[in-house]
C-alpha cells in the first residue's frame, strides 16, 4: 500500500470525513454446476439452517437499528423465515439443485412474481434478493454480503452499494461512502446526499483498499486520501467546523447579497417526502414527481384516489408553491395498464408528454385531481409536462392544464430542442423548469445510467451550460421564469452560475438547501453573472469548475 | 370452514409493513389461515412472500379461510386488521 496516495473519483455528496475502511463484501453467487445433493434430507436441513442463521443475524441488527431501519430489517428476517420460501427451496433440492442454487432459484421465482406485479411489490425485490444472497453466502460458508455491523465510525467502501444498504446506514458510524462503480445520478449518490453522508463514486480500485486502512474522504473535491497526511486531516477538520458554523446561520428565503430573490425549493417523490420537507426552511416544492401514483398500479388510478394522494402531498405546503410534473413514464418505466409496447431506445421513445398525448384521458384525470387537491389545500399548484420538445406540444399541454381549472401551466426543459427554441416554446406558458440531469443526457448523447461515462455527464460541461443559457434567454423575452430542478441546482458553485444565467428558482434535495442559500447570500446578482461568463468562456468542464471556484468568494470555497 | 371477505384498507395495498403486521398476527394465532383474491388460488397467510405475491391493492377484496379452535374469532380479528390503513399507523 502506497503512503499518502490520493485517488480521484467523482464527489456526489459534499463534506469530508476520515476513518478506517470497512469493505462491503460482494454478493456470493452459487457455484456454476453445483452438484445435486447426495443426501437430500441433509441438504434441506442445511438450507433451512442457512435461512435461520440469516434471520437471526437480521433480527440482531434490527435490535440495534434506529426506527427507520429496524422495520426493514425485521421484515427481511421474516422473509428468511418464510414458510413459502422454505417450501420452494425444498422443492428445488428434491428436483436436484445443490443447496446454494436451490436458494437462489427459490428466491428468483418469487422475485419474478413481484417484478410482474410492479410498483411497491417490485421495490421489495431488492430486499428479497438481499435475503437470498445472505442465505447463499451462509450455505457456502462465505462472509455475509452487504455492510457488516459497524463498531466504530468508518468509511464504507464497496464496488457499488445497494439502495437498501445506503438507506439503512447508521449516520453516526457510516461517516463516508466510497464506491468503485456508480454514477452521479445513481441511487447511492442521491440517498447519500439526502442523508448528508459525504460520498465519492468512480474511485479507481477502491475495493482493493485493505480493510482498516485510514482514509480521508472529500466529497466536494471527489478525493480519497489513503493514509493521509496529518496536515490534510487538520485542514479538513477546520473546514468541517467552519462549514457547520456557516450553515447554522443560513436561514430564510433564497436571496443574493444584493437582495435578488431566488426561491429555494425541494424535490419530492411522494407523500412521505412531502411530510418531511413541509416543516423545513424552504419556499415550497420545485419538483413533485408523480410516477409513484401510477407505476405501482395495475389499473389506472381513479380521480378520487389521485385527489386523495395529491391532497396529502399539497397539505404541508398551504400558501407555498408546489410544482408538479405530470406522469413521466415510458418503455423503461412501463405502466401495467397502459403498455405501449417495448421500444429499442426508451430514452428517445414515447415517454413523458409523448405518452400523455397517446393517452390523453390519463392526463386529463391527473390534471382534474391536481386541481381538486389544489382547491382543497390552498397550495399554489403549478403543473408542468416532461419531455416537451416543440411549440405545439407546449401549447397542447398548457390548454389542457387550463381547461382542468389549474392556473399555471409550464414545461420541463430537458430536450435541447426546447431550450434552443425557448423563445417560442415558452411564449404561451407560465413557467419552465430545466431538468439538468436529462438535459445533460440529451445534450451529450450519454446514457444517465452509464457510470463509466460520468465525465461526459459532468454538469459543468460548457455545452450543457450553453443550453441552459439559451433556455433562460428565451424565457426572458416573455418574462417567463425558468427554474432548475436537477442535480446542478444543489451544487453551491453551479447554483451561482445558474442564477447568473438567469435561472429564477432552484429545486434540490432539502439537505442541500442551506449550502446553496449561503452561496447566494455571499454573491450579488452581478457577481453571479460574472461567474456565468467565466463558466461559459471555459473550454472544458474541469476548467469551468476550477475557474468558477477560483472566482467565487473565499467565504464559500473555504467550506466546500 | 369459517370464511370472511374483506376489502384491503391500507392505502398502499397489502405489501411491506401492512403485510408484515398481518402475517405476524396470523403466525401468532397458530392457525393455518389462507388468503385469496376473488377467483384466485389461496395462499398460505403465514408466508409474507405468499401474501405479498397476491398483489392485493387498496380496496381489493380478499377471502380469508381458517380451520381449528377459535377460527371465527381469529378471522374476525384479522378482518379488523385488514380494514385499517396499516401503513398510516
Amino acid at each position: 500500500m502506497l503512503v499518502h496516495e490520493t485517488r480521484t473519483g467523482i464527489g456526489v455528496s459534499g463534506g469530508s470525513a476520515a476513518g478506517p475502511v470497512v469493505q462491503v463484501a460482494p454478493p456470493a453467487a452459487p457455484p456454476k454446476d453445483e452438484p445435486a445433493p447426495a443426501d437430500v434430507d441433509a441438504a434441506i436441513q442445511h438450507v433451512l439452517e442457512s435461512f435461520e442463521a440469516v434471520a437471526v443475524e437480521l433480527d440482531t441488527r434490527a435490535a440495534g437499528a434506529d426506527e427507520h431501519a429496524a422495520p426493514i430489517l425485521t421484515a427481511n428476517a421474516m422473509m428468511a423465515r418464510d414458510v413459502g420460501l422454505h417450501g420452494a427451496a425444498t422443492d428445488r433440492l428434491k428436483a436436484g439443485d445443490g443447496p446454494a442454487t436451490a436458494i437462489k432459484n427459490a428466491v428468483e421465482a418469487y422475485a419474478a412474481q413481484f417484478e410482474a406485479l410492479g410498483g411497491y411489490f417490485a421495490e421489495r425485490v431488492a430486499d428479497l434478493r438481499d435475503v437470498g444472497a445472505r442465505a447463499v453466502a451462509a450455505a457456502l460458508g462465505l462472509p455475509a454480503p452487504g455492510v457488516p455491523p459497524l463498531t466504530e465510525p468508518s468509511v464504507i467502501v464497496a464496488l457499488d452499494l445497494a439502495p437498501a444498504d445506503t438507506a439503512t446506514l447508521d449516520r453516526e458510524l457510516a461517516i463516508a461512502i466510497v464506491t468503485q462503480a456508480g454514477g452521479r445520478t445513481s441511487h447511492t449518490a442521491i440517498l447519500a446526499a439526502q442523508r448528508g453522508i459525504p460520498a465519492v463514486v468512480q474511485v479507481p480500485d477502491a475495493t482493493s483498499i485493505e480493510p482498516g486502512t485510514f482514509v480521508a474522504v472529500d466529497g466536494d473535491a471527489g478525493e480519497v486520501a489513503i493514509d493521509p497526511d496529518p496536515a490534510l486531516l487538520e485542514a479538513q477538520r477546520v473546514r468541517r467546523e467552519k462549514r457547520a458554523a456557516a450553515l447554522a446561520t443560513s436561514t430564510g428565503p433564497g436571496l443574493t447579497a444584493d437582495g435578488h430573490a431566488v426561491p429555494l425549493l425541494a424535490n419530492i417523490g411522494g407523500v412521505a417526502d412531502a411530510e418531511e420537507a413541509g416543516p423545513q426552511d424552504l419556499e415550497g416544492v420545485g419538483l413533485f414527481r408523480t410516477e409513484f401514483v401510477f407505476l405501482s398500479a395495475t389499473v389506472a388510478p381513479t380521480l378520487e384516489e389521485q385527489t386523495d394522494i395529491y391532497t396529502k402531498v399539497f397539505a404541508p405546503f398551504e400558501g407555498r408553491r408546489v410544482v408538479v410534473r405530470t406522469l413521466d413514464a415510458g418503455a423503461d418505466k412501463p405502466l401495467a395498464f397502459a403498455d405501449l409496447g417495448e421500444e429499442e431506445n426508451p430514452a428517445l421513445g414515447r415517454r413523458g408528454l409523448r405518452l400523455s398525448q397517446a393517452l390523453p384521458d390519463l392526463l386529463d384525470t391527473q390534471l382534474k385531481a391536481l386541481a381538486a387537491a389544489a382547491n382543497a389545500t390552498g397550495a399554489d399548484a403549478r403543473v408542468m409536462a416532461p419531455m416537451v420538445a416543440t411549440v405545439d406540444e407546449a401549447e397542447w399541454f398548457a390548454s389542457r392544464v387550463r381547461a382542468a381549472g389549474l392556473k399555471k401551466a409550464g414545461v420541463m426543459i430537458e430536450v435541447p430542442a426546447a431550450a434552443l427554441r425557448s423563445e417560442h416554446v415558452l411564449e404561451n406558458v407560465d413557467f419552465a423548469s430545466i431538468g439538468t440531469n436529462d438535459l445533460a443526457q440529451y445534450t451529450m448523447a450519454t446514457d444517465r445510467m452509464a457510470g463509466e461515462l460520468s465525465e461526459l455527464l459532468d454538469p459543468w460541461q460548457p455545452a450543457v451550460i450553453d443550453v441552459v443559457a439559451a433556455a433562460c434567454a428565451g424565457g426572458a423575452v416573455h418574462d417567463v421564469p425558468v427554474g432548475v430542478c436537477g442535480e446542478s441546482a444543489g451544487d453551491p458553485l453551479l447554483a451561482l452560475v445558474l442564477v447568473g444565467l438567469g435561472v429564477a428558482s432552484l429545486s434540490m434535495a432539502p439537505s442541500k438547501v442551506p449550502a446553496v442559500r449561503l452561496a447566494l447570500s455571499l454573491h450579488t446578482l452581478e457577481e453571479c453573472r460574472e461567474l456565468a461568463r467565466i463558466a461559459r468562456s471555459a473550454r472544458t468542464a474541469q476548467d469551468a469548475h476550477e475557474a468558477v471556484r477560483a472566482a467565487a468568494k473565499d467565504a464559500l470555497t473555504e467550506i466546500l | 370452514m369459517p370464511t370472511r371477505t374483506v376489502a384491503i384498507g391500507s392505502s398502499v395495498g397489502l405489501h411491506a409493513r401492512p403485510a408484515q403486521i398481518f402475517v405476524a398476527a396470523v403466525q401468532e394465532s397458530g392457525l393455518a389461515v389462507t388468503i385469496a383474491k376473488a377467483g384466485g388460488a389461496p395462499m398460505d397467510a403465514r408466508s409474507i412472500l405468499g401474501v405479498m405475491a397476491l398483489g392485493a391493492k387498496n380496496s381489493d377484496e380478499v377471502e380469508l379461510n381458517a380451520d381449528g379452535d377459535n377460527a371465527d374469532a381469529v378471522l374476525d380479528g384479522l378482518v379488523e386488521l385488514l380494514k385499517r390503513d396499516l401503513d398510516a399507523e
